[in-house]
């Protein structure tokens, strides 16, 4: 097994959560291009996952026991970029250069790289079912790998994430973890509007799933749900995590329109003295 | 050729598979609820906890495929060439090729050669649109033995294979020691009147037609062009350099397909007038197999007149 630094303190990890906030921040701004708003609805998600929960270890990214998590609303990079950048895959000062010609900070996340970046996701809906077949791989190895993977709301209105669930739960993979980022918006306005999304919960009951529901901004309340999770046997999880799109920001919080916009300069120094001003002191 | 010695590409596709299961414990095998007639139903009688049958649910077993492939696995991932390269062109393109993933779509039915199903089954642009994909090679195998060699070969290749196969049961025109290579087109006899590319089903009606034209002392070459991508550019502007006139035959569309990379090839190389025989920007229909290589003019006669032409 790799060996892991666990982050347990509460204050500790909503301190690294908030620092991936302004990183994200910074991300949009430089490129001028990119997703705030759900990016910053499932920062705490990916610090409780990254920090907390996830056997990884940024020194070996392709150690084949490791944990696997897949952004399968890959276009929330940013907050992928600065929570592997935090745990130390890579350096922070490669953020600054997300989205530009020469990065390896693609406008969605590419396996081949970024270290630290377990699939290749952006169109929508099909991270989840090569989630499946990582679960499946690691089922038939024995190797008691976990793997987590994130979606979006408005994601799910995809068929293909249906299929997917209807895969993890045949073949039992209780080491599935999804996450619904549960923000309620898509670019076109409310999820239940624009698709017609109702009944999340049924819905992932129904395809057989362990439905936990959570306030996905309590990184207490979500180290309980994963925990939760891994100790069900024989069927998939599902962590409905209830969030605010543009979580941090004033000005983005519940604003469809900040799901692919960049700040100007004046927004962003507002949402960075925001942002600074939350920090705990350790 | 024996002509009397008939077997369908996705027979000895199942076959090979099941064999190559036995030398390679990292093959895994996909399908979406067609295992009896792609003939992965071999494999899976033989390694059942090897063989996944994601339900009919195409796009969603290009991504557990993907998944399955970053784990060291090899999935071979079978449907009819329609579903695969068709319905789920975009997992294809995003979650295997973008990645470069090690999964090997081996999609059979592809052609009007399925036959009575008619048009919704008949795939004749998956040549096309698999083609166009960076980081995939396409493989259009003429009969039961470069097939069997085929599948074998794939598997050392570490990047994605799209592998085009028929329905319908065609002869067996090499013997076991014939040698294959991917990127090497293979040709039979010398003849300067004319060169005929052909891919899949249509190599066995050009060589037909070859023999046919031979009692009229008319010689003919047959190029078997089954590697489409990468294609042999060599062997393409020797043929056009050669003979006097150039003939592409294939089971699909004439849009994108083996006529379309033979003219890229010339048109760069080695400007030359080609014609393209195959399915004319039109879908295809009901019919017996042989009736509808006939109707679509894609059968040994068809090529026998385009060349007395």
């Amino acid at each position: 097994m790799i060996l892991i630094m666990k982050i347990t303190k509460i204050e500790a990890l909503e301190n690294i959560a908030n620092e991936i906030r302004i990183s994200i921040i910074e991300e949009v701004y430089n490129a001028q291009s990119g997703h705030p708003g759900g990016s910053l609805s499932c920062s705490d998600i990916l610090t409780v996952l990254y920090f907390n929960q996830m056997n990884i270890d940024p020194k070996k990214p392709d150690a084949k026991e490791r944990d696997r998590f897949v952004l399968s609303k890959g276009h929330c990079s940013p907050a992928l970029y600065a929570t592997l950048a935090e745990k130390g895959y890579f350096s922070k000062d490669l953020l600054k250069d997300f989205r530009k010609l020469e990065s390896n900070l693609q406008g969605h996340p590419d396996i081949n790289k970024v270290p630290g970046v377990d699939m290749t996701t952006g169109s929508l809906g099909q991270g989840l079912s090569a989630a499946v077949g990582m679960a499946m791989a690691s089922k038939m190895e024995s190797a008691g790998c976990r793997v987590y993977c994130l979606v979006g709301d408005g994601e799910i209105e995809e068929g293909q994430i249906w299929e997917a669930a209807m895969s993890a739960s045949k073949n039992k993979l209780d080491n599935l973890c999804v996450i619904l980022d549960h923000n309620g918006l898509q670019i076109d306005g409310k999820v239940e509007d624009v698709g017609g999304l109702t009944d999340i919960k049924e819905k992932f009951e129904s395809f057989g799933f362990n439905v936990i529901e959570v306030d996905g901004h309590n990184i207490e309340n979500l180290i309980y749900a994963f925990n939760s999770a891994k100790q069900k046997k024989g069927v998939p999880s599902v962590i409905i995590a209830n969030t605010i799109k543009g979580k941090g920001v004033s000005f983005m919080e519940n604003e469809a329109s900040w799901h692919g916009k960049a700040p100007n300069e004046e927004q962003y120094k507002q949402a960075i003295s925001e942002l600074k001003l939350k920090h705990f002191s350790n | 050729m024996n002509i009397e010695n008939k077997i369908a590409t996705r027979q000895s596709y199942g076959e090979a598979l099941a064999e190559l299961g036995e030398k390679n414990e990292n093959v895994i095998v996909l399908d979406a609820d067609l295992s009896s007639a792609t003939k992965t139903n071999i494999f899976a009688n033989k390694f059942p906890n090897r063989f996944i049958n994601v339900g009919i649910a195409e796009q969603n077993m290009m991504g557990i495929a993907a998944g399955l492939s970053t784990y060291g696995k090899i999935p071979y991932v079978s449907t009819f060439a329609v579903f695969a390269a068709g319905r789920a062109y975009d997992q294809i393109r995003t979650s295997i090729c973008y990645p470069n993933l090690n999964v090997k779509i081996c999609a059979t039915h592809a052609g009007v050669t399925v036959g009575e199903d008619g048009a919704t089954h008949q795939m004749l642009e998956d040549l096309s649109l698999m083609r166009t994909l960076p980081n995939m090679t396409v493989i259009s195998p003429s009969d039961d033995t470069q097939t069997k060699w085929v599948i074998e070969e794939i598997s050392k290749i570490k990047a994605p294979v799209y592998v085009r196969l028929a329905r319908l049961a065609t002869p067996v025109i090499y013997d076991a020691n014939q040698k294959f290579e991917i990127g090497k087109g293979i040709q039979h006899g010398n003849g300067t009147e004319a060169t005929i590319f052909a891919t899949g089903v249509t190599v066995s009606e050009a060589l037909k037609a070859q023999e046919e034209l031979q009692k009229q002392n008319i010689n003919v070459r047959v190029v078997d062009i089954f590697s489409i991508k990468p294609i042999d550019k060599e062997i393409i502007i020797k043929c056009a350099k050669e003979t006097k006139k150039i003939i592409t035959v294939e089971d699909h569309s004439i849009i994108g397909g083996l006529g379309s990379a033979v003219c890229e090839v010339l048109s760069e190389e080695y400007p030359i007038k080609v014609e393209r025989m195959g399915i004319k920007d039109t879908f295809g229909k009901s019919g017996k197999a042989d009736e509808l290589l006939k109707y679509f003019k894609i059968d040994s006669n068809a090529i026998v007149e385009k060349v007395l032409q």
